[in-house]
Formats: C-alpha cells, structure tokens, sequence
C-alpha cells in the first residue's frame, strides 16, 4: 500500500523538463499554483489545463504514471464536484429530488473545480518527478541562501531534507519488516476498531522508532568518517547554472499568465 | 621495508558500561602496518576488532597509548580532517552508509567535503564508479541495488576521497556468500592494481585466507600475527579463542598429523587439491 505513493518519487529521463534548472522549476511551480487560482472562467482555467496536459506530454513522464499518481486524489476531488454540484444555486434547474436542486451553474462550477485540482496536483507533481531530490534540495538551498544573512543554517536545513528523503524506502522496507515479524508473533493487525488497530501499531513504532535512532547514530559515524563538518569549505559536484531552456519556460510562463488575464478581462474582445 | 602508516603504540580502550563493570575491549596492543599492506584482522565477536577499527580513525581515542596514522597522532583534534582523508571506512551496514538519494551523487559527498573542484570531482567519482565496476549503477537510486552493490558504492565513495588506506569493519557480515566475494574482488583490486593500504576486519576465515597478513585477536588481544600459512598452522590457538578454521586447512593438518608429508598448512581448497594431487603422484 504504502509503495504505491508516487507523489515526490523522481522519474529519470532526459527531457526539456528534466534539464530545466531545479531552481527555476520550483518558482514556476509556485506560480502555477497562483495562476491556477487567478482563473476565472472556462476559458482561462481551459488555458491553464491545455498547458498541463502541454508539459505533461513533454516531459515523457508514462501516462500511465501520471494517472496513477491521481488516484489518491479522487475522493478530494469527487467529494468537492458535489458540494459544489448541490450547493452553488443559479441559472436553470436541471433536477429536483427531496431537498437536493441541481442547477446549471451547480454543474459548471462541479467541473470548474474537479478540473482546477486535477490541474492543481498534476501540474505540481511534475516537478519531483523530473527533478532528483539532491537537486531538488541544492536548489531548496540556493533559493533560500539569502536567508544566511539573518543567520538562518540553510545548509543543515537542506541536508536534512536530503537525509529524509534518502531515509524514506530505508524506513518503509523496515516497516514491512516489523510487520512481518510482529504478525508472526500473533499480532492482530487488521481487526478490531479504530482504537483497537492504533493499539497494534505501537508496537510496530517502537522498533522503528529505536532502530531509526540506530541508523541515525551510525549514519553520524559514517559522515563524520568522510569528513563531512557541516559544511564549511564544501564544493558541489554538480553546479546548477540557468540554461535557455529556463528562459524559454520563462517566457512560456510570462505568456500563459498575459493568456490568462486577457481570458479572465477581455473575454468579450477576444470573442 | 615501506614506510609505515598506522601504528599502535601500547592502545588501550574500554567502553563506559553503566550496567556492568567497565570491560578493556582493546588491551595493551602493538602493530603497525605498513604501506600496500592487505591486513586482515580476524576475532569473533566481542574480540576488539571493531575497537580496533575505529581507533584509525579517531572516531575513538586510546584511553592509554597512541596511534599515529603518518606521524599524526589521533588525539590532536587540529589532525582529524587530515587523518580522516587518509584513512577511510567503510561500515557494516550499506544502508546505514549511503548519504544521497543517487548513486553518483553519494559518492561525490566525501570529495565535496574536501572541498574539491567540481569538474575534479566528476572526474573522481566516474573514476571511482568504474574501479568498483558500478559505472552503469550511476544514475541509480541506492536502495534498489543488492547489497553487495551498496558496499561497493561505500567503497566508491571512500576511494573518490583518494585515502591511502581503508578499513572495512565487517563490510561483508551482513552479505550473501555473491556480494562478499563481489567485494573482497574489488578490495583485493584495488590493493594491487592502486597500491591501497586495507585492513580488513572479519570474522570469515576464508576471507581471511586471502589476505597478506593476519591478525587474529581475542579479548582484546593480538593472539597471532603472521602470514595467513603462520596463523592457520596453529589451529589450536585459532580454535581456542573461539574462531574456525577453514576446513582445508583443518583436512590438511589432520593428514600431516597422520605423518602425511604435505609440506604445509593448505589454506583454500585450490591448494588442498594440489597439495594432495601432489603426494598421490609421487606415491605411484
């Protein structure tokens, strides 16, 4: 179950996406969740989908994927296509039943809102999929790096971070082992109520917990052992430089927005 | 005889135990190795070895006596960086060793602490990669290798730092019989084809055999130091602190023992065989 969690997972590839500057690919991730809640009509939101779909198909990242990384999302976005199908009033009936009155603004702003968050979570995924999570923290490190000045330690925030990220399948391997191990002893995992099954997972934790501490300590060790000391004096291998590819998402971008405004404004002047 | 790069001078060590009487799990040792040198030292558990390990590097202090890596003494805190980029180690557990999310990636950490280059240290990982045969694996996420794999990449990433030597504390132990000899291949390259200094520490006798020198250690003790012909030839001693011995040296001994006259301890079954083919020929 918990391997299938795909969000923040990297996908290697070699595509325009892939060698964009990870510095540049957070900020247009930031930006495209604002643009996303600047649109105000079919036809800007229209706009903001096709480029979705747009940078999906050219990072060659499988559809398949894609989809899949979706589902965990489906409950949000059905639960939201309902409150906004039976709760937003306006514009003709469409049908009547007890309490409950469909109405066709009902109906747009469903859709409106599915497509948003879809949008929304396929758009923002795109980032950890073509981006390693050591470039993803180096970039995490260089953005925040003017917060050195106010004697913020962006360094060991950023290593943590890549610790974290390094620890996770680690942990998750471990977690089905002390499963394994504990219903081997009888547990009872997956009957009883809710109090009952969060009673079983203490002792599931307990082991993981120690043994994290356990890995943490050796871990220290080994660091230490390669001279690592909080990095003063350190070089990185892999300099992140801005490329033309960033300035064409750049000005990719810049459009997108100046399609969205004049959408959202002018939707009569276009038409 | 070649300069000398770790020595042991009267090292003394013992854990603080809260619970039971303070044990020395390193007592009163002497050695020294020399440079090139392929060590292996071998002790069951609880033996001192791993003691021993992390005092080259001082990740822990002699409580009496020194070590000195090059001349530097370990307890000067102003030589550790130094004494660390001399002497590298590689640990038990892969797992617990590997630093980034990318192959590649971990093994540029130790050379990017040094403050290397960048285009240096690409140049030193890619060399590093290809010496432990993992040059393909680059790109990879560590967590999909196999074992044998991962220790490889922590060797990787020991030799991208350009030690003199390394120390592998038990770096097999938690291994298939494939990945250990996957990394006793690639260890024994690199002490012949670079010259690199090793000293292995285990408890396997026929990883044992294969190095130039052995030290065999019990209760923090070195009980035997030789070539690995000496040391096995006294099964007695080896059997008595608790370690097997491997079981062609065993046959062979038994049969000299029966007035055989096979010459010598046989220390891998290649030789046994040879050995035995040997004397069958002269007997006809």
């Amino acid at each position: 179950m918990i391997r299938d969690i795909t969000i923040g997972q990297y996908f290697f590839g070699k595509s325009f996406i892939h060698k964009m500057d990870a510095r540049m690919k957070i900020l247009i991730s930031l930006f495209f969740i604002i643009l996303i809640f600047l649109c105000k009509n079919f036809f800007s939101l229209g706009l903001v989908a096709a480029f979705t779909v747009f940078i999906l198909s050219i990072s060659k990242i499988p559809f398949k994927l894609i989809l899949k990384s979706l589902k965990p999302i489906i409950i949000i976005v059905v639960f939201t296509a309902f409150l906004n199908l039976f709760y937003t009033k306006g514009g003709k009936t469409l049908y009547e039943f007890w309490v409950f009155e469909i109405t066709l603004k009902g109906v747009y702003s469903a859709i409106f809102m599915a497509v948003r968050i879809i949008c929304l979570v396929a758009g923002t995924s795109l980032l950890t999929y073509t981006t390693t999570p050591t470039s993803l923290t180096n970039a995490i490190e260089s953005l925040l790096s003017p917060l050195k000045r106010l004697h913020v330690d962006v360094h060991t925030f950023a290593m943590m971070m890549t610790l974290a990220l390094r620890f996770i399948p680690t942990l998750i391997e471990e977690i089905d082992r002390i499963m394994s191990a504990q219903k081997a002893r009888g547990a009872d995992l997956e009957s009883g109520g809710l109090v009952k099954r969060a009673r079983a997972l203490i002792p599931i934790f307990i082991p993981l917990f120690v043994s994290a501490f356990r890995r943490a300590y050796e871990l220290a060790y080994a660091m230490e052992c390669r001279c690592y000391n909080g990095g003063k004096g350190r070089t990185s291998m892999k300099k992140m430089h801005f490329t033309y590819r960033d300035g064409v998402a750049f000005a990719v971008i810049a459009l997108l927005t100046a399609g969205i405004f004049i959408l959202n404004f002018n939707i009569r002047a276009v038409i | 005889m070649k300069e000398t790069l770790i020595e042991f001078k009267n090292v003394s060590f013992s854990y603080d135990n809260e619970e039971q009487t303070p044990s020395q799990a390193v007592k009163d040792i002497t050695f020294s190795v020399r440079k090139g040198e392929f060590i292996a030292i071998l002790g069951h558990n609880g033996s001192g070895k791993s003691t021993v390990a992390k005092l080259t590097n001082a990740i822990l202090l002699p409580e009496k006596g020194e070590v000195l890596i090059n001349g530097m003494n370990t307890k000067d805190e102003s030589l550790t960086f130094d004494i660390r980029r001399t002497v590298g180690m590689v640990f038990q557990n892969p797992d617990n060793q590997i630093v980034a999310t990318i192959v590649e990636d971990d093994v540029a950490f130790g050379p990017e602490n040094l403050g290397v280059e960048p285009a240096e240290i690409r140049h030193r990982v890619d060399e590093a990669l290809k010496t432990v045969g993992m040059y393909e694996y680059r790109e990879k996420e560590p967590y999909k290798l196999s074992g044998g794999q991962k220790q490889r990449v922590a060797i990787a990433g020991i030799l991208a730092m350009q030690t003199e030597c390394i120390v592998l504390d038990e770096s097999t132990a938690m291994l298939d019989p494939r990945g250990r000899r996957e990394v006793m291949n690639t260890i024994r390259t690199l002490n012949r084809e670079k010259g690199i200094t090793v000293l292995y520490i285990t408890h396997f006798m026929d990883e044992a055999v294969e190095a130039d020198r052995v030290l065999a250690m019990n209760d923090g003790e070195i009980m035997l130091d030789g070539t690995p012909h000496e040391v096995f030839a006294q099964s007695e001693k080896i059997r008595a602190a608790g370690l097997d011995v491997p079981q062609a040296a065993e046959l062979s001994q038994m049969l000299i023992e029966d007035g055989l006259n096979l010459g010598r301890v046989a220390l891998t079954v290649d030789e046994c065989i040879s050995d035995l083919l040997a004397i069958l020929e002269v007997s006809r």
